[in-house]
């Protein structure tokens, strides 16, 4: 089954400044599947999903110990550039963040940074939007700013824009906890859809949703990776006490 | 019935202020509205600058205004995206904005001082348009400086993680997403800078401004008049000091309405900027 893995964390260690934030994490990550990562608030689940495609850089004073490999490299090799390592590998962030430009310039501003060409963008565009179910509510108000969307059609917004780059893998940080039911539920949706195509990776805090549209679920604790296996097993019959407290609801 | 007696003085202050700021205003008005005419903002002066207009001292401000501007923003702006972009170590920041406060605090003579030592005298750029407005740039480099700072961080991190996470380079980033953003904010911060650079004449009367050339200026290498230069000279050294105090009120009041019309320009370019701007 080895071939079935796209990331592989060896050892990572993670610290902000003296703060160690993620001790000794090691699990692999399955190809077109969906994987949750829970635990309760400070547990590292999100500085791990921030790591795939080196976002905590950007904070002053992190440090990585460790490997992460994808596509057979360790993604904090010094050689590797990590412009390279977010094209490949795609973030949808917690709050909606689009750009304040239309919608159209929303999802084109990566890939036309990125050399793809003009002539082809406009279908690039919309097969972008109609991956993100969101083409037949914006197809005619494509030159309008994304600011006057709602929450729910902005994220799906950032869903399709983060696919215009064409990534292997789709990191998503609690991506439905500023939407509402109805929205909520559309995400779910897509993101049943997208694992066809793409590897996803999402972060939540919502036990139900992490249920309901993830194969494999891993469950952190202060840092610590403590259990890691399929979704139904994680769910029905967790081998940890402290998974089964965390999900039942006893401490979170 | 102390929130009372609080509001009463803050009321207060803020009707001193604005007393104070109307009388000035009137006093210019009423004492220069009487030679401004369209020969006075047209002609150049005559009989020794106890007649005439003031059209070159007009345009030569506005050139070294925007001169100013062309040094100081580019300037301003590109240290503000170091410092707040890509600067990592505190210790240097500190160091650079130390150095920022500083050149702020320099009396602006001392900048006219150093503009002649080098521009003038060292680049042999002579007293010119050019050194005058290269001098003036760095004279209100440090408020475009704080204000592009100011603006640049008030572009939500989000927007930055949102396109690095697109793999596109910090560089681009900058370029394409913080920098657009945040330059509505970078010119409410420069028109500060625009006023003081078009009101100050310690720095131009070394490096710029003619004492009297009814020649209008062909190049950046020529001398130009200017109104704060020429409100000085009239005041202080002109021939007939009393009989051209009409005149210097009237420059002033052409000086404040320049200002005030540069800074406008600024308004508006800032309001055309900000349309599609809002998060």
């Amino acid at each position: 089954m080895e071939s079935c893995d796209i990331i592989t964390v060896s050892h990572v260690n993670f610290f902000y400044s003296a703060v160690r934030a993620l001790t000794d994490i090691s699990m692999n990550f399955k190809k077109n599947k969906v994987t949750a990562l829970i635990g309760p608030s400070g547990c590292g689940k999100s500085t791990l999903l921030r790591l795939f495609n080196r976002m905590n850089e950007l904070i002053d004073g992190t440090r990585v110990e460790g490997e992460i490999i994808f596509e057979n490299e360790n993604i904090y090799a010094p050689n590797v550039d990590p412009v390279e390592i977010r094209r490949k590998i795609g973030m949808v962030f917690q709050k909606p963040n689009p750009f304040p430009k239309t919608i159209y310039n929303n999802i084109s501003y990566g890939p036309a940074l990125n050399g793809f060409s003009k002539s082809d963008m406009d279908a690039l565009v919309e097969q972008s939007l109609k991956q993100a179910v969101l083409w037949d509510e914006v197809k005619d108000i494509l030159n309008k700013s994304a600011m006057n969307l709602s929450g729910g059609q902005q994220q799906r917004l950032c869903i399709a824009r983060a696919l215009a780059m064409k990534p292997d893998v789709l990191l998503m940080d609690e991506p439905t906890s500023a939407l509402d039911p109805i929205s909520t539920a559309k995400i779910e949706e897509l993101i049943e859809e997208l694992k066809d195509k793409y590897t996803i990776i999402i972060v939540t805090h919502n036990m139900q949703q992490a249920a309901r549209i993830s194969d494999e679920t891993a469950f952190f604790y202060l840092g610590h990776l403590i259990e890691y296996n399929k979704t139904e097993k994680i769910f029905t019959k967790p081998d940890i006490k402290q998974t089964e407290d965390y999900i039942t609801g006893r401490f979170g | 019935m102390k929130q009372t007696i609080f509001f009463t003085l803050v009321r207060a202050s803020a009707l001193v202020i604005t007393l104070a700021l109307g009388g000035i205003i009137l006093y210019i008005f009423l004492n220069g509205f009487s030679v401004i005419s369209w020969d006075f903002i047209t002609k150049p002066p005559t009989d020794s600058m106890t007649k005439g207009g003031i059209m070159p001292a007009i345009l030569g401000t506005v050139y070294l205004t925007f001169g100013a501007v062309a040094v100081g923003l580019p300037l301003g702006i590109a240290s503000a995206i170091y410092l707040t972009e890509y600067a990592r170590q505190r210790r240097v920041i500190r160091l650079i904005r130390v150095g920022i406060n500083c050149l702020a605090g320099v009396p602006s003579v001392v900048f006219g001082l150093f503009g002649l030592g080098f521009f003038v005298i060292y680049l042999e750029l002579g007293s010119s348009i050019l050194s005058g407005s290269l001098t003036l740039g760095f004279l209100i480099l440090p408020t475009i400086i704080g204000a592009s700072e100011e603006a640049l961080k008030a572009v939500p991190q989000t927007f930055r993680e949102a396109s690095l996470s697109l793999g596109v380079t910090k560089w681009q980033t900058t370029y394409r997403i913080v920098l657009p953003n945040a330059l509505p904010g970078i010119l409410t911060g420069s028109i500060l800078g625009i006023g003081r650079a078009a009101g100050e004449t310690a720095p131009i009367m070394f490096t710029a401004a003619a004492y009297f050339t009814a020649k209008l200026p062909g190049s950046v290498f020529d001398e130009v008049m200017a109104l704060p230069y020429h409100i000085y000279v009239l005041a202080t050294a002109g021939t007939n000091i009393e009989a051209t105090r009409p005149i210097q009120f009237g420059t002033v009041l052409v000086l404040v309405a320049v200002v005030l019309g540069i800074d406008l320009i600024a308004i508006v370019i800032r309001g055309y900027m900000r349309r599609n701007k809002r998060w």
